[in-house]
């Protein structure tokens, strides 16, 4: 008995890889602990005499082309994996540097905004609310890098494993987009509640 | 099992204090430096470093990981049938985390001001702006968190995808059932204290105060900070990671006494379905009980009811699988081997430390109780003679597996009896301190205080038995080291076991792979004593005789 079973095919009885069922559960506790930060956004909002008006003190439009970017980066992700399913490598590298380009887009952008923050004296501890901002947007570009290195692996010395096992790096790249456009959800839950409301 | 020894030695520091305040410590008082013990005896932040590490490391580096990483991770595999986890890469980097966790933990102590001294519960706003041993604590906890993370994902897929052909979910053996449970808490909960880790350490670091009330004077000076932060919001969140937490550290014990149990009367597990529901039910039900912990705290009484409700619910699973292994040994042929006897011990001990929880559920009588030694004695009668007598059981039953030899069934006995009674001996006063009213982390063990006068007399033995303990974990460690050595040699199922692990290879042989053949199951976990049959029990993978 060699090897473990199911890295690649399914189990029959529950339909599911290793990978895929791997990187579910990691979201899992990736939403627990999202929600948990959420969660305490509200009651420190609900508990708090005054809350500024969020869309004054950030920047709206920037935050919105930053949506459009990860969205499309998204689309992007998927494209790149329908593209192993066909077997065309060539248009995987494209749409899988497209993705990169949309996540490094994003980080610069945020880093304007956080530097536009600072520039005007507006840091972590001047208030809960810019703490929160801080912290929760914060931890989300970490979780952009994250994804950019993984997804820079893949485009670089990882893609070695498709010419040794095509499916497994297909079932890679379909791994990696789940946990990418779980970035992008959270971004999505991000910008209305600390941009809009 | 480094670890719990360095967490009984920090206890044995704090019972020393308690029993002789501000007495000189024996053979090590010189070793703890001058600015921990002035003169050989100990200061009174060096006295809450102890408690808050002895607190954190037992939990969180001590008995998780010995009950779920170490067992789940060696006997889960082999009682599925398979090769091994999941993701083996995932495994390791899961121990090298918990072990630089560890290591950041243990350094703390040399950090200018000492290690983390607000108690493993880490309360704000004292933590808010504690020496920088905290800020130590806090990393340390992360890398501790993302290494359990990465386990709870690695059990969970290795049972869901890699049980063997035949192997249904209603033929797992209990242990698996209380692994997969005790992984989904872990998973779901643990992220609730990553978060309240990273919001304190921006606290801590970047000067926000999300923790931290507005109009907050401390030394007599308003601190310089925006205000405006919820110190309760700390404590939901600890709690919300911290009441799963303590079924964690309780189900993979039960696990391993019902897999004891069954193998040493020679029967069924007594109601096994029901005991899977109950685990499940137990699982459910820690999550909505957290705020317990928190009746003083102001939050309400509507609230109170609340949690007061899920608590008494939560109640009724745990005896079901109590009862279930009581229930068990009735008319069977107890074999008195030595996990049976720690399993034996483990059922009472438990018993008192659960119904002793009961008047702490309740909120009135929360009240008076809360923070006193009857609380440190009701978690300690779950943990100590109740999850870590679980665990040694385990070691001696799953020693001959591991190595090959059986352990030393004379020194196994003699640590049993003398480690029942001196634990009974610490922890049963703390109920009559606690319920004297006697707080617990005081540094002079209450000698300053009129109420607890009564109950002082008691801290003299409970120090004493709490040495003796420690000698008799000596007759374990020699057993241990001895037996690995020069015990005698096992075969392959040397308990007449049902379940899988023990039809593999005594010693796994090769470095990937359990199995020498793969693995068919055809029968349910615990076919002992079935009529009819001459051995008196089925493994799970014979076939049956056609």
């Amino acid at each position: 008995m060699e090897g473990i079973p199911y890295t690649t095919e399914a189990r029959p009885d529950t339909g599911l890889t290793n990978p895929k069922l791997g990187i579910w559960l990691f979201l899992a506790s990736e939403v627990m602990l999202f929600g948990s930060l959420f969660s305490s956004y509200a009651l420190l909002r609900t508990g708090a005499p005054s809350w500024p008006k969020q869309w004054e003190v950030l920047n709206v439009p920037l935050a919105a082309l930053n949506t459009v970017v990860l969205i499309a980066s998204s689309v992007t992700m998927v494209l790149a994996w329908v593209s192993l399913k066909n077997k065309n490598v060539q248009r995987y590298r494209l749409f899988m540097g497209l993705t990169l380009a949309g996540g490094a887009v994003f980080l610069i952008v945020k880093a304007i905004e956080y530097s536009e923050k600072f520039s005007h004296g507006l840091y972590p501890s001047t208030s809960n609310f810019l703490g929160l901002y801080f912290t929760l947007t914060g931890l989300h570009a970490l979780h952009v890098v994250a994804g950019m290195i993984v997804n820079a692996y893949f485009i670089g010395p990882g893609v070695r494993m498709w010419s040794t096992d095509p499916e497994r790096f297909t079932n890679r790249i379909e791994v990696a987009g789940i946990y990418w456009h779980f970035v992008d959800v959270v971004w999505i839950f991000l910008f209305p509640v600390l941009y809009l409301l | 099992m480094f670890f719990l020894l360095v967490g009984f030695c920090l206890v044995l520091l704090i019972r020393w204090q308690l029993a002789y305040p501000g007495e000189v410590v024996p053979f090590v008082g010189g070793l703890l430096g001058e600015a921990n013990a002035p003169g050989g005896s100990l200061s009174p932040e060096f006295y809450n470093q102890l408690g808050a590490m002895h607190g954190t490391i037992m939990v969180f580096l001590g008995v998780v990981p010995l009950a779920f990483g170490a067992f789940g991770n060696y006997v889960v595999p082999l009682q599925i049938g398979a090769p091994d986890m999941a993701f083996p890469r995932l495994n390791a980097t899961s121990y090298w985390l918990y072990f630089a966790g560890g290591i950041v933990m243990l350094a703390s102590f040399f950090v200018p001001g000492g290690a983390a001294n607000n108690g493993w519960t880490s309360y704000v706003p004292l933590s808010d702006y504690a020496l920088q041993g905290q800020t130590w604590w806090l990393v340390g906890m992360l890398l501790l968190i993302f290494s359990s993370l990465l386990g709870a994902i690695n059990f969970i897929a290795t049972i869901i995808q890699l049980r063997a052909p035949g192997l249904t979910w209603f033929r797992l053996p209990f242990f698996v059932w209380s692994q997969f449970i005790t992984a989904f808490l872990l998973l779901l909960a643990f992220p609730a204290l990553q978060a309240a880790a990273v919001l304190q350490g921006m606290d801590r670091i970047a000067g926000t105060s999300f923790f931290l009330p507005s109009g907050l004077v401390v030394s007599g000076r308003p601190l310089e900070v925006a205000g405006g932060g919820n110190a309760l919001l700390w404590q939901h969140l600890f709690w919300f990671l911290g009441h799963p937490e303590v079924y964690v550290l309780i189900l993979p014990a039960m696990g391993i006494v019902a897999e004891v149990v069954t193998n040493n009367t020679r029967k069924p597990l007594w109601g096994y379905r029901l005991m899977v529901y109950s685990v499940f039910v137990l699982g459910f039900l820690s999550f909505v009980v957290w705020a317990h912990h928190m009746f003083l705290t102001g939050m309400g009484t509507a609230i109170s009811a609340f949690f007061q409700a899920t608590t008494m619910i939560i109640s009724i699973p745990s005896v079901v699988i109590l009862s279930s292994l009581i229930l068990s040994l009735y008319g069977g042929s107890i074999r008195f081997s030595t996990p049976m006897l720690f399993a034996l011990g483990f059922m009472p001990m438990f018993g008192i430390g659960g119904l002793t929880g009961l008047p702490l559920g309740l909120a009135a009588t929360d009240i008076p109780l809360h923070d006193t030694n009857y609380v440190v004695g009701h978690f300690h009668y779950l943990v100590a003679p109740g999850t870590i007598f679980a665990l040694f059981a385990g070691v001696y039953y799953w020693f001959p597996k591991i190595t090959g030899r059986m352990m030393n069934d004379m020194l196994g006995r003699i640590h049993f009896v003398g480690s029942l009674i001196c634990m009974n001996v610490i922890f049963m006063p703390m109920f009559v301190q606690g319920l004297a009213g006697v707080n617990r982390r005081l540094f002079d063990g209450g000698a300053t205080y009129v109420h607890a006068q009564d109950t002082l007399h008691f801290n003299g033995p409970m120090a004493q038995a709490a040495f003796v303990l420690a000698l008799f974990q000596l007759f374990f460690i020699v057993n241990v080291f001895w037996s690995v050595r020069s015990g005698r040699l096992a075969n392959t199922n040397p308990w007449d076991a049902t379940t899988l692990e023990w039809a593999a290879t005594s010693t796994p042989p090769r470095a990937h792979g359990n199995f020498d053949a793969p693995v068919r199951v055809f029968r349910s976990a615990y076919e002992y004593s079935v009529p009819g049959n001459p051995s008196g029990y089925l493994p799970q993978n014979a076939p049956d005789q056609a």
